[in-house]
């Protein structure tokens, strides 16, 4: 039922003909996909398939090394992300890296509020408690360190740390979650807790997992995409392409053929 | 086994020898100081006289330390933003492109040139071009020479903190470009804090490196023996008050000037374990 | 929500992005003012000095300054050179170098194999701290000890102790970070094969690590070169070449502050830090090009 909802719903992100290179080697190879609301979809694929570089470009994150060239649209609630300003984009956009990267001079406190205080918003002293309060209590930490708001977010444990730093995304109600192996530096305790947590956002938020881990995108995607080099070889929900894969390539990946 | 043991003691010994060097210096340096010790008591330090007239003999280290410190406090100040910069340019900005490792080249070199041609280049270029701008004292001074110093401390100031600057790990800039942080703001709340040590060190060592300095700067101070009385006066400092006066030194003089060079190697001593110890904390 | 979203569209961004190009223009300007010395320096150098260099400059002892001021007055070259000064300062830096190397290579080497021990902290503690000794300090050390002891009188010799203290904390550093970056498996490897362990130094870690033992050796040297404080203390300077190291010598750099400090020598100034200037500069970028290599 809830599937034939998800399916009429307009979608949130569109990638029409997108293609990256760098210095001409094109990482990302004409890639149309819509990624729908409120969904967790899965970007999957071997190791230097684009698969990064396709998640990075949805914030335009990619633009931070030289010689690249961009080509197609992403539209992000129909707007071209790519004539928006990067800074105001990257505010809806959060974003969540490999490995935990609270920074390391700021308390959790002041981690959690991070993107306020770089983007010079001006906020009172009882909205920033809220939406201290609010992210870290959406990602289930905010039991754990309320009473040491005001420590290093570095003293945290790594399953902590990565917690933290999605609240650090969430922190600007963003509207998509771009997320890069969040848990390839956990262990298998905390990656479950952060799993369980994802799918717990995902009512709220749309969420992009670039994963090496199958098992990972099976357990809570609802869209995956499957890439090899550069090109998007096959698109659907995660349930269909796990059990009836179309493509020769995405059913070598998934048994282990390659990758 | 029995060679095995020969070879470890001989890298002891050796590694000993190092320790009794730096024990000998301190020896030879305090014993040479007795006398004008003797003479002046702690009164040496904080006495303005120098006076070499046979009979009347009085020597006092602070216009030299005044003029030591000066000289190297004003360099510091005026290589900060330069070396600052440059730091930036090649650490941050311009990392691994090719014009920051031509500039990288080029800021080494200037640790290469030698002190005595800074001094030349100073007195022949640099002080004409500061009387043109209406400097009095024939251009010299502590202001002079604090700006040659100045460039001569770039390299040592910006090695240390581009290295640190370029180890501020990528992933914690990314995130902060991806919560809309501009460049600036991505240097100033998270590269700048995280590098903040290395970077303090950095100068530190720069400014121990400024205290010890001698030809440039006897060159171009204008080697006056009493205490300067602003940044454009004339004054003097401890390594150039040895270089110049010890070719005609001997009994206080001579032990006076050994006393100074004793406490120039306490300063930078004090000052380059400071910039080790944070280093190391750093670790 | 709501407030988050009025909060999040707040936009200072024009100003800040302004901010942004300001600074990293600023960054631009004051990086190349920093490296414009160096450039002005060598120009001065090349334009001032290049007239003078000839076979004759660098195989002619110094003139005395009458001579000098003969040829000035007759709007001449002034004749003579400064082979005294070369020869001087190959004989200190050679000797420096002998004396330095051991010693500084085989601490380099006991701090490596003795990594986090309380001896080797203290010995690498003192290096450190010897390597921030102002030169003019060493050459007082240099003057208590060789001048006034061994050779009593001013000297070569005593000229080189004190450039050997100065390279010495040099070559510990170098060798213990050069050794550091071999791999262990290599020490281990020779080790398990039942080789004596000074065999292991000399056959598998020296060799190994040997670029960058004269990476650091050759930097070392290039420091002391130009080296002029030290020197004023204890090799003093000659007009004659010597090579007898308990009696003065003379020295390109020594020979700088004597044309500096006599107003008829002044065109061999330039050429003389020309000279200076360009074998510092080789060095220093042969060194690098070998560290690079090495990478």
């Amino acid at each position: 039922m809830t599937n034939t909802i998800a399916e009429v719903k307009k979608p949130i992100l569109s990638i029409n003909d997108l293609s990256i290179a760098y210095d001409k080697n094109y990482a990302v190879k004409n890639v149309s996909v819509e990624i729908k609301k409120n969904t967790v979809t899965a970007i999957m694929g071997p190791s230097g398939c684009g698969k990064s570089t396709l998640l990075r470009a949805l914030n335009r994150m990619h633009e931070l090394y030289e010689n690249i060239s961009t080509e197609g649209e992403v539209l992000l609630n129909d707007s071209n992300i790519y004539d928006m300003s990067p800074i105001k984009l990257r505010r809806h956009m959060g974003m969540v890296f490999q490995r935990p990267n609270p920074f390391p001079t700021m308390s959790i406190y002041d981690n959690v509020i991070a993107g306020y205080k770089l983007n010079g918003i001006r906020t009172k002293k009882k909205e920033r408690d809220e939406i201290v309060e609010r992210s870290l209590r959406d990602v289930a930490l905010w039991d754990e360190v309320k009473d040491s708001l005001y420590k290093k977010g570095t003293f945290l444990s790594g399953g902590q740390q990565q917690r933290l730093c999605i609240a650090r995304a969430l922190a600007f109600s963003p509207e998509v979650i771009l997320m890069d192996e969040p848990t390839s530096a956990l262990d298998p305790i905390a990656t479950s807790k952060v799993e369980d947590l994802l799918v717990k956002l995902k009512e709220n938020y749309t969420i992009v997992l670039v994963t090496h881990n199958m098992s990972q995108a099976a357990r809570i995607s609802d869209y995956s995409l499957f890439m090899y080099l550069g090109e998007l070889v096959e698109y659907g929900k995660t349930k269909n392409m796990f059990t009836n894969p179309i493509d020769p390539r995405t059913e070598e990946y998934l048994t282990g053929k390659f990758g | 086994m029995n060679s095995d043991k020969i070879t470890k003691a001989v890298l002891f010994s050796v590694s000993i020898l190092i320790l009794m060097l730096a024990a000998g210096m301190v020896y030879s340096l305090v014993g040479g100081a007795v006398p004008a010790f003797k003479a002046f008591g702690w009164q040496f330090i904080f006495s303005g006289e120098w006076n070499p007239t046979e009979g009347r003999e009085e020597y006092g280290a602070l216009p030299f330390i005044v003029g030591t410190l000066m000289t190297s406090f004003a360099a510091l100040l005026l290589c900060l933003p330069l070396s600052f910069s440059t730091s930036l340019f090649l650490g941050e900005y311009f990392r691994g492109t090719r014009v920051a490792r031509i500039l990288g080249i080029l800021v080494d070199l200037l640790a290469g040139i030698p002190s005595i041609v800074y001094g030349l280049w100073g007195f022949y270029v640099l002080r004409p071009a500061l009387i043109e701008l209406g400097f009095g004292g024939r251009g010299f001074g502590i202001f002079t020479a604090s700006l040659i110093l100045a460039i001569m401390i770039i390299p040592y100031a910006t090695s240390l903190s581009n290295e640190i600057i370029s180890m501020v790990p990528n992933d914690l800039k990314e995130a902060a470009y991806s919560l809309g942080a501009t460049r600036l703001e991505v240097i100033a709340t998270v590269t700048i804090p995280n590098a903040r040590s290395g970077i303090v060190a950095g100068y530190i060592l720069a400014f121990g490196r400024a205290l010890g300095e001698t030809m440039a700067v006897t060159m171009l101070v204008g080697n006056t023996n009493v205490v300067p009385s602003s940044f454009f006066d004339t004054g003097n400092t401890m390594a150039s008050v040895i270089a110049n006066q010890f070719g005609e030194a001997d009994g206080l003089k001579l032990s006076s000037l050994i006393a100074i060079g004793l406490l120039l190697f306490l300063i930078t001593g004090i000052i380059n374990a400071v910039g080790k110890l944070i280093i190391k904390k750093m670790n | 929500m709501e407030s988050i979203q009025a909060l999040k569209n707040q936009d200072h961004s024009s100003g800040r992005l302004l901010k942004d190009k300001l600074v990293l223009i600023g960054v631009v300007i004051l990086s190349l003012v920093t490296i414009s010395p160096i450039m002005l320096i060598i120009f001065k150098l090349v334009m001032e000095g290049y007239r003078q260099i000839s076979l004759d400059f660098l195989i002619q002892n110094t003139p005395d300054t009458f001579e000098a001021m003969t040829a000035v007055a007759n709007g001449e070259k002034i004749p003579g050179g400064i082979a005294n000064g070369i020869v001087g300062t190959l004989v200190m830096v050679v000797l420096a170098a002998v004396i330095a190397i051991p010693v500084g290579v085989l601490t380099g080497i006991y701090l490596y194999e003795n990594q986090g021990k309380m001896m080797a902290n203290l010995t690498r503690n003192v290096s450190d701290i010897l390597q921030g000794v102002p030169s003019i300090v060493l050459g007082l050390i240099s003057y208590l000890w060789v001048v006034k002891h061994v050779t009593s009188g001013y000297s070569a010799l005593a000229g080189s102790v004190s450039l050997a203290i100065m390279m010495l904390p040099m070559i510990v550093r170098s060798t213990e970070e050069t050794l550091k970056m071999i791999p262990q498996t290599l020490k281990e490897a020779a080790l398990a094969l039942g080789v004596p362990y000074h065999k292991v130094i000399l056959r598998v870690l020296v060799p190994t690590g040997f670029s960058g033992l004269l990476t650091g050796i050759l930097l070392g040297i290039s420091r002391i070169l130009g080296e002029t404080a030290p020197l004023l203390l204890t090799a003093l300077g000659s007009s004659r070449i010597n090579l007898d190291i308990s009696e003065p010598t003379s020295a390109i750099p020594l020979l700088i502050w004597e044309f500096y400090n006599d107003p008829n020598m002044i065109d061999l100034i330039w050429s003389s830090s020309l000279l200076l200037m360009a074998i510092v500069l080789i060095l220093n970028i042969v060194s690098k090009q070998l560290a690079g290599k090495r990478n």
